[in-house]
This record gives structure tokens, sequence and C-alpha cells, in this order.
């Protein structure tokens, strides 16, 4: 299969702005041009959303507030109150990621979150951060989350290791879960793209079908995978600040 | 065997995840179902955990398909 028709060529990175910085490459890529698309797009909607700051909101207002309610609501049932001031950092990888997931759903564009780069230096920020927050407010008491409490201490030798191993693999798990779905459904449309034009007039319709409804639920997967990603932030964040009770 | 044939059905083999997910996905819809014919009221408030727990088992199926990948082009 020649390079350009194969389902894994839209994820290609091509530099759009040639950049050398002391022998490190820094072009402008199209990925980066999709990240400042999408950033200027939150930005656009929720500042031009909210300009008019009417009692009775409008659609776009609506829309704008509706997205706010739910982060706040979703911190406040994982994390409680005292995830209030952490809502800034949620609101903002949600609408990031959820906005890369959606621009990539046009056709022609480039999905950020389909590589797998981006997807972990989200995840390793939220991972480092939240240990961060974790070992500042508890200190050496940190260490006792990888201590399950109520257990004969024969069963922690094989405990301990597991929690710390299923601690450290949170980065991973998170960010291969967003990169994987946004790379998984990208490939089966196009996959189902080359079966239409494979069958032909007559049986290219069935295949045609079936593109309709995945387009759909690649809508649903990349509102899912956002806030998956953003309630599973929310966990880690409660988990660091409660500790396990 | 050659190593592109054992790629072949390594990556093959590694879609049996599958099973597992297709259990998975199945066994969470259709308790949401009869949980919420039991209790028609809860139904919505749980729908958002229905909606997380999909997508987590999706993520197994995933992790096989990266897998595959890995094998065939690794």
């Amino acid at each position: 299969m020649a390079a350009e028709t194969s389902p894994l060529a839209q994820f290609e990175i091509k530099r759009l702005v040639q950049m050398d910085v002391g022998g490190l490459d820094v072009s402008f890529t199209n990925a980066s041009l999709f990240m400042v698309i999408a950033i200027v797009a939150v930005t656009l909607f929720l500042t031009w959303s909210m300009r008019s700051r009417a009692m009775v909101p409008g659609r776009m207002q609506s829309m704008a507030e509706l997205s706010y309610e739910f982060i706040a609501n979703m911190i406040k049932d994982n994390v409680g109150s005292e995830g209030r001031k952490y809502f800034p950092f949620i609101f903002t990888l949600f609408m990031f990621v959820l906005f890369c997931n959606l621009i990539g759903m046009i056709p022609y564009s480039f999905t950020v979150t389909s590589q797998i780069i981006v997807t972990f230096a989200l995840a390793a920020v939220v991972f480092i951060g939240v240990t961060l927050i974790g070992i500042f407010k508890h200190g050496f008491k940190f260490l006792t989350f990888f201590v399950p409490s109520g257990v004969p201490f024969v069963l922690l030798i094989i405990l301990v290791p597991i929690e710390v191993i299923s601690y450290f693999v949170r980065p991973i798990s998170l960010s291969v879960r967003l990169f994987a779905n946004m790379l998984a459904g990208h490939t089966l449309l196009k996959v189902f793209g080359g079966f239409v034009v494979g069958l032909g007039l007559y049986l290219g319709w069935l295949p045609l079908g079936f593109i309709v409804v995945l387009t759909g639920l690649e809508f649903l997967v990349a509102f899912l995978q956002a806030y998956v990603f953003a309630i599973l932030s929310c966990l880690y964040l409660n988990d660091a600040l409660h500790l396990h009770h | 065997m050659e190593l592109e044939a054992a790629k072949m059905i390594g990556a093959g083999l590694a879609t049996i995840a599958l099973a597992g997910v297709g259990v998975g996905i199945g066994n969470i819809f259709g308790s949401y179902v009869s949980g919420s014919l039991r209790n028609p009221a809860a139904a919505p408030k749980v729908f958002g955990n229905v909606l997380l727990g999909f997508a987590l088992t999706e993520a197994v199926a995933l992790f096989a398909l990266v897998i595959a990948f890995l094998i065939l082009f690794g």
C-alpha cells in the first residue's frame, strides 16, 4: 500500500515552519498548528459566548455555563470542597482535550490527541502535579498511600509492590487510553473509507452507512474520552488530597 | 517460521483480548438495563458511571490494539 493511501498516513507530522534552536528541532508542525487552533477556539468560545452576561442565558451562553457547571460538579462530587482551587486546571485540561478531539473530527484536519507524546505530556503533568500536591500536603504520611490498611503483614509484602506499580502505571494508562481511542477511531474511519472506494458504486453504500454510524460514535467517544480524562484526574487528585480512608 | 508470518500471527493473537472486553461491555450495559428496570428513578444518576465504565473497558480493547500495532510495526 502506498504511503499516502495508508490509513495511518493521517497521523503523520509535517513540518510547516522549520526551526532549529541549538540543534534542537522545534519546528512548527501541523500538530502545533492544531494545538494553537484548539486553544484559540476554546478562548473564543468562552469569551464570545459570555460577552452578553445575560441573566437569562442565550444558546451560546448556556453552553459555556453548562461546560463550567459540568466540571464544577464533577470536582465537587469527586474531590469535595478542597478541590475547588484546582478547578481551573481540570477545566483547562477538559476543554483542551475536548476541543482537540472535536477539531480532529473535521475532515482533513489533524487530531492532536492521536499523538502519544501529547497525551503522555498531559498525563505526566497530572501525575507529577498530583504527586507533589500529595507530598506537600501530607509529607512522609503520603507513603501510607501505598500501604492498604487492615491487611496482615504477610500480605503487605505482596500488596505494597503492587500498589507502587499500579501508582506509577497511572500516567501510562491515562495517556494510552486517550491516544489509543483517537488512533483506533480515526484509523477505523479511514479503513471503512477504503472499503467504500474498493467495493465501488453498487456495494459501496454498505460501508458508507457504517461510516455515518461510526462518525456518530466517534463524536461520542471524543466527548467521553475528554470526560474520562478529566474525571480520572479528579480521582487521582482526590487520592492525593485525602489518601485512602 | 519466517519473522513476517510470526508477526502476523502474533498480532492476530493480540486481538483475543476482545473476548474479555466484549463480555465486560455487555456486562456493564446489561447490568445497567436490568438495574434501571428495577428502579427507573435511579437510572439517570448511574448513567455517568455507565459511560465511565464503558470507556474504561473499551480502553482495554485499545491496549490490545496498541500491542497489535507494536508487534506489526514496532
